[in-house]
């Protein structure tokens, strides 16, 4: 059985199953991210780490998907290779229809620049920038000009509904406002996937409800979402939970048997 | 990132730490003020030494004949002093011998100077004056202009009419608000008439050029420089560089033969031109320049160490801003690029402080030194440019290791 196979098998939908293309070919263009066997080592003083062990993960446009796993499983390393951080160490890794498993840094920067929009648990802003400054940053390493800048950073503001707060700096915003102002710089440049990386992970409950809200909102308005999480009710917002588990998919399902199964267990 | 956007970034990082761009800089300052300073020392003197003091003391295109020389390069051996001290005198029948020698076109004085305190009717004591016993073409050649009467005329001075042409402060001094034209003014006792007063010159190196009592050379005036005992020299000029080469060379043969030297023995007198008076000045100003080189020079590499210090500090401060930078799009080149400009603007705001305090340094040395200064316009877009220039070579080092960090890595960090 190959890899695809098994994925497809592990697949519970039927819109799921349907093949995504034979290695080294682009997928269709309704597939924004498509992983054919990635796998990523790490030499670790002379010993090879198998962080990933040939993941296969392909995700439609307007999908709003939760990778879940315990530590240590390579959730965090399939992050940085989906988010173009990193490169893997065998494997093609397709994105919006661009091979980026073989590009070289600058491409990878042009790529985040474009087509990805980063959220992380601990909100990486710029503590001396305001929100507003925050939000442009992408913006500026995109070439655009100062005013349009300035507007669209406005406007990605407005839709987290932090339009007043646009001249404030990180250390005068609450968390949930920071993690917003966050939400907002990842949009700004309208990538094609929106990748948190436990976005609710440094919030109290009721402030992690309202950022799963706005990407709840997000997802509705047609933008893919993908987001890391070890918490189970957090992923649960999601409407696909894949699990990693020893650096492969143990299981890839929707929120509905993945709830199920976590009901059963409990 | 555009250069604005990158010059922007830069002045916020240097208006967040102040007072630590401050200490950064003041490598940078202390080297561009030592260079400015040093530089409009070295101008403002030259310009004086060369243009003021050479023209006014010297004249133009002239030599003076003199047994040894007024102006000295550094020490005199003693054995050369003596040389000196047993060379004939030159005597006003030298100076006619090289008066018939010389080429058409040529001008030529006698000049004898000897201190003197002047007295007047109305003032018989007060500053000494330089007397002068001089041919009439001594004011032509020196471009001495009255600013009241007349200089002498060629006969009066062949006559040997006892009359004076007194220098504007000697003037004053001697006819307080009275016009002394006309008037009479005692030199070792002997009586003048005084017939003009020169124009203001001002002084150079604290000697008053406005000082001066000059006299026809076959009046008295002789008697009160002591003529009979040799004269100072003989004053050339020569309409161009060529005729003043071959004014020298008659003169010269002239000098040989009425010293009846041999052709093996060396000159027995000397030319002073403008050129070998400023030889001196010649060893003043090298030194300078070397000075101007080396201070600045030592602020500059210092300046440079301490900016890349700063610059690694920053790198390895700001780690986690350069993944988030990095993450969001920006390139190694972004980066590189980033501190670069934050390390250029950092030494050039370092230069733009040296160049006001060289301003200041040089005002002040203006200001309680006789020595003059003026700021070289080019050493101030020179200071510019080395101050970028170390800035982007100080800068290159940090700026490469930030640009190669690992976005994943740096993230982490807090």
């Amino acid at each position: 059985m190959s890899l695809i196979e098994q994925q497809i098998a592990m697949s519970t939908t039927a819109e799921r199953q349907v093949v995504t293309g034979a290695p080294g070919a682009a997928p269709s263009a309704d597939w924004v991210i498509v992983t054919r066997g990635i796998t990523r080592d790490y030499d670790m003083g002379g010993e090879v780490v198998h962080a990933l062990r040939g993941v296969e993960i392909a995700v439609r446009r307007n999908e709003y998907v939760a990778i879940m796993g315990p530590s240590g499983s390579g959730k965090s390393t399939l992050m940085n290779l989906i988010g173009c951080l990193d490169t893997p160490s065998a494997g093609e890794y397709w994105l919006n229809g661009e091979l980026v498993s073989r590009m070289a840094d600058d491409e990878l920067a042009r790529v985040r620049n474009r087509e990805i929009g980063f959220v992380f648990q601990t909100f990486n802003l710029l503590p001396r920038a305001t929100a507003q400054q925050n939000v442009e940053l992408p913006l500026v390493y995109a070439g655009v000009s100062a005013a349009e800048r300035k507007a669209r950073a406005k406007e990605a503001l407005e839709r987290v509904q932090l339009g007043d707060r646009r001249d404030h700096r990180p250390n005068e915003l609450s968390g949930g406002q920071r993690q917003r102002v966050a939400i907002a710089r990842a949009l700004v440049n309208r990538p094609a996937i929106l990748l948190a990386d436990e976005p609710t992970g440094n919030l109290d409950s009721t402030t992690s409800e309202e950022i799963m809200r706005v990407f709840e909102g997000l997802a509705s308005s047609g933008q893919t979402v993908i987001m890391v999480t070890h918490e189970p009710d957090i992923a649960a917002h999601a409407r696909r939970v894949v699990v990693l588990r020893d650096g492969r998919i143990s299981s890839d399902e929707t929120r509905e048997t993945f709830l199920a199964t976590l009901n059963a267990r409990v | 990132m555009s250069l604005i956007d990158a010059i922007r970034l830069a002045l916020t990082q240097i208006r967040v730490q102040k007072l630590k761009s401050f200490f950064t800089l003041l490598g940078v300052t202390i080297g561009v003020m030592f260079l400015i300073a040093v530089v409009s020392i070295v101008n403002g003197m030259s310009k004086y030494v060369e243009e003021d003091f050479a023209a006014k003391f010297l004249g133009v295109n002239t030599f003076t004949l003199r047994r040894f020389p007024n102006f000295q390069n550094g020490n005199v051996t003693e054995a050369t002093w003596r040389e000196w001290q047993r060379r004939p005198v030159i005597t006003s029948e030298d100076a006619d011998a090289i008066r018939e020698a010389l080429p058409t076109g040529a001008h030529w004085a006698m000049q004898d100077m000897r201190y003197a305190t002047p007295a007047s009717q109305y003032r018989n004591s007060g500053p000494q004056a330089m007397v002068a016993a001089v041919s009439a073409e001594y004011f032509l050649i020196k471009n001495l202009e009255v600013e009241r009467g007349r200089v002498f005329t060629e006969q009066e001075e062949q006559i040997g009419q006892p009359v004076v042409v007194l220098g504007s402060e000697t003037a004053e001094t001697y006819f307080p608000n009275i016009d002394p034209l006309g008037k009479e003014i005692r030199l070792e006792g002997l009586p003048f008439r005084v017939i003009g007063v020169l124009k203001k010159q001002g002084s150079t190196f604290g000697i008053s050029l406005d000082r001066q009592a000059i006299g026809p050379f076959h009046s008295d005036m002789r008697r009160v420089t002591h003529a009979r005992m040799g004269i100072d020299g003989v004053l050339v000029q020569g309409s161009d560089v060529g005729n003043l080469q071959d004014s020298e060379e008659a003169a010269r043969e002239v000098m040989r033969r009425r010293h009846h030297l041999r052709p093996a023995d060396p000159d027995n007198f000397m030319f002073e031109t403008s050129e070998s008076a400023l030889g001196f000045w010649q060893g003043i100003k090298q030194v300078l320049v070397i000075g101007g080189i080396v201070l600045p020079a030592i602020g500059l590499v210092v300046g440079a160490i301490v900016i890349m210090n700063i610059m690694l500090v920053a790198v390895a401060d700001r780690t986690r801003e350069i993944g988030i930078r990095k993450a969001l799009g920006a390139r190694r080149r972004d980066i590189m690029w980033q501190f670069l400009v934050e390390s250029a603007t950092l030494s050039i705001f370092g230069a733009i402080l040296g160049i006001a305090l060289g301003f200041g340094l040089s005002a002040l040395i203006k200001s309680v030194t006789p020595l003059p200064s003026s700021v070289a316009l080019w050493s101030i877009v020179v200071s510019v440019f080395l101050g970028a220039g170390v800035g982007i070579i100080a800068g290159i080092y940090p700026a490469s290791r930030a640009s190669r960090l690992d976005p994943i890595l740096a993230l982490r960090s807090d």
